[in-house]
C-alpha cells in the first residue's frame, strides 16, 4: 500500500508520471563501474558515494546547431529503443496577462495539422511506427516527445521539426479542442477540492509573479481563449533558437548530429524570440491564511507553503541545504514530522513535506498533514510549527544528515535505470536555463552540505511572513460553487 | 515530487492498475528488433525449488527484483475483507530485532527501495538495490518476509493511515465509481468485495488475522520471482533461496469460483455534487488463455486502448470534445475476464457521451473495423513491444506477468507473432462476441443530467 499519500494535489495532476522525481532535477546517464567504495582516500564516506554516483553517469554529449538550437544526446544501449523530446524555453509563466492557460492550450493544438500532417494525424502516425508520444507544459517549459525504435528516429525528428514552425489550425477544431481542455480542468481542479486548494494556495504565495496562476489556466480565461491568442504565442515562442532537442537510448551522438543538421537544421533562427521577461516578488510582510470548507474533503488536512529560492536563484550551496533540510524533516517515513505527528504524538494520519527547487524564478518549502480522528488542527499546526522551529534553532544531527544525503544520491543512481527519466532530467534542467555540468555536479554538491548550512538556510527562509497555511476541512461550503 | 505542475495532453495509463495489466499482453516482432535482441532471460529453479527467472545486466550498478504470491485479497475472509491490503501496509513495519523505526532507518542507510501492494489474485513484492548494498539490502528483505513483527503500535498506525485514505477514496470520484462497478458485477463472490476493506472491517481486523494471511500465503509452491540488474545467475540464486527458502513448501490458498461479470442493473447512479461525471463501463470478455485472447485485445486496441489512434478517443473527444479522457481496456484476471471502459465528462454530456460509446460498440459489433485500422493496430502494437522493455524495472514486471500467466519465457519472442496472425475475420468474430450482446453496464458517479439508475 501507499502510506506517504499528501492531502495535497492527489488528483490526476500528481500522478507520479507527471512528476520528476526529486534528484531528478540536478543529475546525468547510465554507465555501469560497480565503483568500490572501500577505496583507500581521505573522503568521507559520502563523498566517496557521490564521486561513484558520478561515475556511473556523464557521458551526456552537447551542441549547438547554426540556427541556435541546443542539442543534448545520453546514449544507453540496453535496448534498441530511443526517446526524443523537445524542449521549448517557454511555459504557463510566459503566457500574457488574461490568457492564462495559452501555452498548454497551444501544446494540445501542436497536434492538429501542418501541409504534411493532416488533422490529428500527427499521433496515429506515430503509433503505426510502433511508438508513443505525448507532450507537457509546466510554468516554465514545453514539451513534446516521442518513445520510438531507434530506426525510427529520423522519421519523429523530421515531424516535431515540421511542426515547429508549420502549424495550421482550423477554427472549428481549435473550438473542439478548448471544450477538451475545459473538460480537463474539471476532471484535475473541479472534481477535486484539494486542488482547488491548492490553486488558492499558489494564488497566495504569489503576489506579483505568475506561478500563482495555474499553469491549465483559469476556467474563465480558458473559456475565451481564440485560434489567435494560440498563434501568436506560437510565433512569440516556437522557434530553434528557443529549443533544446534531447535524445536518449541507443544511439550515437554523432548519428543524433546528423539527423538533426538534416531536419530541425533546416529550420531558420528566428530573430522575433525575445529572452524571457519575468516579474520578480515584492518582499512579503504578512503570513496568510486559507480555509476551504468543502463536502467532497475526505479528511482534514493542513498545508503550509513558504516561499523559497530554487536551485537557480539560491546562492550556492543553498538550495543542496533546503533539499537536505526537508528529506530530514518531511521526507518519508523516516523523517522528524511523520515521526513525531504519525508515530510519537500519533496526532496525524499521515504527514510529509518537501522542497520544490526545480522552477526557475523561485522555489517553495512544503509541509503538510492529515489531521487524525480525534486530533485538533491547531494541535497538528502546533506540531508542525515545533518541527520547523526546531529546524532554526539546533543543527541537524550527522547521521541524519548522512542518511539524507546517500538516500539523495541513491536515488541520482537509481534514475540512471530510465532514459526516459534521463530525457527529462537534463531537459528540464537545461530549459530552465541550468547547465550539463551543474546537473552532473549535484550529488557532489549534496555531499558538502553541513549542518550548520541547514540552520542557517532554515533560519533565513522559514520565515512565517513568507508563508501560507491552507486548511481543507470536510464540510459543506458557505457558498456553492458553479461551473 | 509533486511540485512540478504539469499538465498532460491526455492521461498516462499508467493511471490505472487495470490499464497497465489490460496492456501487459505481449510479442516478437517482423518490423522492429524484438525486445529479446537485448536481453537473455535465464530460466532457474533454485535449490529450494523456487521458480527465478533471471535477465542479467551488468550496464548499471542496480539490481531489480519483483516478486508474486499467488492468492490476493481474494484470500480475505468474506465477512473481512482488507487483511491482504492490510498486510502489505505492514510488512516494512518491523521484522526480527528491527522495530519499525528501526527498520525504517536501515532501509534508508541502504537506500533500498521496497512496496508491497495485494491486488485481487496475488501479492506482489517489489525491491530494489543498489548493487553495492545488495547483500545487507536482500537480509533486510529476508527479515522482513520471514519475521514480520505485526507489533500493536504499527498495527493501529497503518490501521489509521488505512482508514484515512478510504475516507478521501470515499469521496474520490474516480475510486468510488470503479468500486461500485465491481461491487455491483460481482456480487457474492471475492472479487465484489473491495480490496483495501470497508472502515468496519479494516477495524476488526486483528494481528492473528494478519498472522493467519501470511501462514497461508507465504509459500514456496505459489511463488514466482524475477531478478533483473548486475547479478550472476549464481548470486541470484543464493539470494532467492536466502530469502524465501524457509517458507513453507505448500501454500494454503482457498479454492476461488470462474465467474462472469453480471449486474443486476445496467445503470448504476451514485449522487455526488461534483460538476463533472465519471463513468465505468463494462461487460465479460474472454479469459487470458481463451485462442480468442489477442484477437479481442487487437480489437480493444482500435477500440479505445490506443490512445489518438482509438475511435473512442476520435469520436469522444477529437470530433466532439466531449472528455478529456476516455479509454477502454481487457482485465483479465484469474478467474473471469473484463471488457472495461472509462469516461469524463461535465454532467450535462454525460448521456451524450455514453450514446456515442455504446453507437461505437454496436458499430464494431455489426460492422467490424476495417482493414486498414486492423493493420494500423498491428503496427503499433509490435513495434511499441519494445518500450516495455527498456530498463531493469519494466523487464522485471513484464517477465513476472508472464511467469504468473504461464506463458512461457520464450513469449518474448513469440507475443509479436501471435499479433501479426490476427486477421479482420478474427477481430470481426471477436467484435460479435464481445459487443452483439449489448449488455454494457454502467456506473456513474456524479449528476449526470437525464441519466436515472436502473436505465
Amino acid at each position: 500500500m501507499q502510506k506517504l499519500a499528501s492531502p495535497v494535489a492527489s488528483g490526476p495532476a500528481a500522478s507520479p508520471k507527471l512528476s520528476i522525481s526529486r534528484a531528478a532535477r540536478r543529475a546525468a546517464a547510465a554507465t555501469a563501474v560497480a565503483l568500490a567504495l572501500t577505496f583507500g582516500t581521505p573522503m568521507t564516506v559520502i563523498e566517496r558515494f557521490a564521486a561513484h554516483a558520478a561515475n556511473t553517469q556523464s557521458r551526456v554529449s552537447e551542441f549547438k546547431l547554426d540556427n541556435g538550437m541546443q542539442i543534448v544526446v545520453i546514449p544507453d544501449r540496453r535496448a534498441p529503443v530511443v526517446t526524443h523530446m523537445v524542449w521549448y524555453r517557454v511555459g504557463a509563466a510566459d503566457e500574457p496577462r488574461g490568457v492564462s492557460g495559452i501555452a498548454h492550450f497551444l501544446e494540445h493544438l501542436m497536434f492538429k495539422s501542418t501541409e504534411k500532417i493532416p488533422s490529428g494525424e500527427f499521433s496515429k502516425i506515430v503509433a503505426r511506427l510502433g511508438g508513443n508520444d505525448n507532450a507537457f507544459t509546466g510554468h516554465d517549459a514545453t514539451a513534446y516527445f516521442q518513445r520510438v525504435a531507434k530506426d525510427r528516429l529520423k522519421q519523429v525528428m523530421s515531424m516535431e521539426a515540421d511542426r515547429m514552425v508549420n502549424l495550421r489550425l482550423a477554427e472549428k477544431e481549435v473550438l473542439t479542442e478548448r471544450d477538451v481542455i475545459l473538460e480537463e480542468r474539471r476532471s484535475r481542479v473541479e472534481n477535486n477540492p484539494s486542488a482547488i486548494l491548492d490553486e488558492q494556495m499558489s494564488a497566495a504565495l504569489y503576489q506579483n509573479h505568475p506561478y500563482g496562476i495555474p499553469v491549465i489556466g483559469w476556467m474563465h480565461e480558458i473559456a475565451r481563449l481564440t485560434p489567435q491568442n494560440a498563434i501568436d504565442f506560437y510565433k512569440a515562442h516556437y522557434a530553434p533558437n528557443n529549443a533544446i532537442l534531447v535524445v536518449s537510448g541507443d544511439v550515437e551522438p554523432e548519428e543524433v548530429r546528423k539527423l538533426a543538421v538534416e531536419t530541425y537544421g533546416a529550420i531558420p533562427r528566428n530573430p522575433a524570440v525575445v529572452p524571457r521577461q519575468r516579474v520578480t516578488e515584492p518582499a512579503h510582510r504578512a503570513p496568510r491564511r486559507i480555509e476551504l470548507k468543502d463536502a467532497r474533503a475526505g479528511r482534514t488536512s493542513i498545508t503550509r507553503h513558504y516561499l523559497a529560492p530554487s536551485y537557480l536563484t539560491a546562492k550556492p550551496g543553498e538550495a543542496e541545504a533546503l533539499d537536505l533540510m526537508m528529506k530530514i524533516a518531511a521526507g518519508g517515513a523516516t523523517s522528524r514530522l511523520y515521526n513525531k505527528l504519525v508515530v510519537t504524538d500519533q496526532i496525524a494520519a499521515s504527514a510529509g513535506g518537501y522542497y520544490s527547487g526545480s522552477n526557475m524564478d523561485s522555489g517553495k518549502i512544503s509541509f503538510s498533514a492529515i489531521v487524525g480522528e480525534g486530533a485538533t488542527t491547531e494541535k497538528v499546526e502546533a506540531a508542525i510549527d515545533a518541527v520547523i522551529e526546531e529546524l532554526k534553532t539546533t543543527p541537524v544531527t550527522d547521521a541524519e544528515l548522512e542518511r539524507a544525503k546517500k538516500s539523495y544520491i541513491a536515488e541520482y543512481i537509481y534514475e540512471t535505470d530510465n532514459q526516459s527519466t534521463l530525457a527529462r532530467r537534463y531537459g528540464w534542467g537545461l530549459v530552465t536555463g541550468g547547465t550539463v555540468e551543474k546537473i552532473d555536479n549535484w550529488p557532489k554538491e549534496i555531499a558538502k552540505v553541513t549542518a550548520a548550512d541547514i540552520q542557517a538556510a532554515a533560519a533565513k527562509h522559514l520565515d512565517s511572513r513568507n508563508s501560507v497555511t491552507g486548511i481543507l476541512r470536510p464540510e459543506p461550503q458557505a457558498v456553492a460553487t458553479k461551473q | 515530487m509533486r511540485s512540478f505542475p504539469f499538465a498532460l495532453r491526455r492521461f498516462g495509463a499508467a493511471h490505472l492498475l487495470a490499464i497497465t495489466m489490460a496492456v501487459v499482453a505481449a510479442v516478437a516482432s517482423v518490423l522492429v528488433p524484438t525486445p529479446s535482441h537485448a536481453m537473455k532471460i535465464q530460466e532457474l529453479t533454485t535449490k529450494s525449488g523456487i521458480k527465478l527467472w533471471l535477465v542479467e545486466e551488468h550496464a548499471v550498478p542496480l539490481v531489480a527484483m519483483r516478486f508474486s504470491f499467488a492468492g490476493g485479497a481474494t484470500q480475505d475472509p468474506e465477512n473481512r475483507p482488507g487483511i491482504a491490503h492490510f498486510m502489505s501496509g505492514m510488512m516494512d513495519e518491523g521484522a526480527g530485532d528491527l522495530t519499525s523505526v528501526a527498520f525504517q532507518a536501515r532501509m534508508e542507510e541502504l537506500a533500498m527501495r521496497l512496496s508491497f501492494e495485494a491486488a485481487k489474485d496475488s501479492f506482489y513484492g517489489s525491491f530494489e538495490t543498489l548493487s553495492d548494498y545488495r547483500r545487507e539490502s536482500a537480509a533486510l528483505l529476508k527479515l522482513a518476509v520471514n519475521a514480520p513483527r505485526f507489533d500493536a503500535d504499527a498495527i493501529e498506525r497503518v490501521r489509521r493511515q488505512i482508514a484515512s485514505s478510504l475516507a478521501y477514496a470515499a469521496k474520490n470520484p474516480e475510486s468510488v465509481v470503479s468500486e461500485r462497478w465491481m461491487s455491483e458485477a460481482y456480487k457474492g463472490h471475492p472479487y465484489g468485495r473491495p480490496t483495501k476493506g470497508t472502515p468496519d472491517t479494516v477495524g476488526a481486523i486483528t494481528r492473528d488475522d494478519l498472522v493467519a494471511y501470511r501462514k497461508r500465503i507465504f509459500a514456496r509452491d505459489n511463488l514466482n520471482v524475477v531478478v533483473v540488474g548486475d547479478i550472476t545467475s549464481a548470486e541470484a540464486s543464493a539470494m532467492v533461496d536466502d530469502i524465501f527458502g524457509a517458507l513453507p513448501a505448500k501454500s494454503d490458498l482457498v479454492k476461488v469460483a470462474d465467474v462472469a461479470p453480471k449486474a443486476a442493473e445496467k445503470l448504476v447512479v451514485v449522487d455526488m455534487p461534483v460538476p463533472q461525471s465519471v463513468a465505468r463501463f463494462g461487460s465479460g470478455a474472454m479469459m487470458r488463455k481463451d485462442k480468442d485472447f489477442i484477437p479481442a485485445f487487437v480489437l480493444n486496441h482500435i477500440l479505445g486502448g490506443g490512445g489518438f489512434s482509438s475511435r473512442l478517443m476520435e469520436e469522444v473527444r477529437e470530433k466532439r470534445g466531449l472528455a478529456y479522457s476516455v479509454y477502454s481496456y481487457l482485465q483479465p484476471l484469474d478467474h473471469t475476464s473484463m471488457f472495461m471502459g472509462g469516461v469524463a465528462t461535465k454532467n450535462e454530456e454525460m448521456a451524450q457521451s455514453l450514446d456515442v460509446i455504446r453507437g461505437e460498440l454496436k458499430r464494431l459489433a455489426t460492422e467490424g473495423p476495417t482493414v486498414t485500422e486492423l493493420d494500423n493496430a498491428k503496427s503499433n502494437l509490435i513495434g511499441a513491444f519494445a518500450l516495455r522493455f527498456d530498463t531493469n524495472a519494466k523487464i522485471a514486471n513484464q517477465l513476472l506477468y508472464f511467469m504468473e500467466e504461464d506463458l512461457g519465457a520464450g513469449y518474448v519472442d513469440t507475443r509479436n507473432k501471435e499479433v501479426a496472425a490476427v486477421t479482420i475475420d478474427d477481430v470481426r468474430r471477436v467484435a460479435k462476441r464481445l459487443f452483439a450482446a449489448d449488455d454494457l453496464f454502467v456506473t456513474i458517479v456524479g449528476r449526470p443530467k437525464g441519466l436515472k439508475a436502473g436505465g
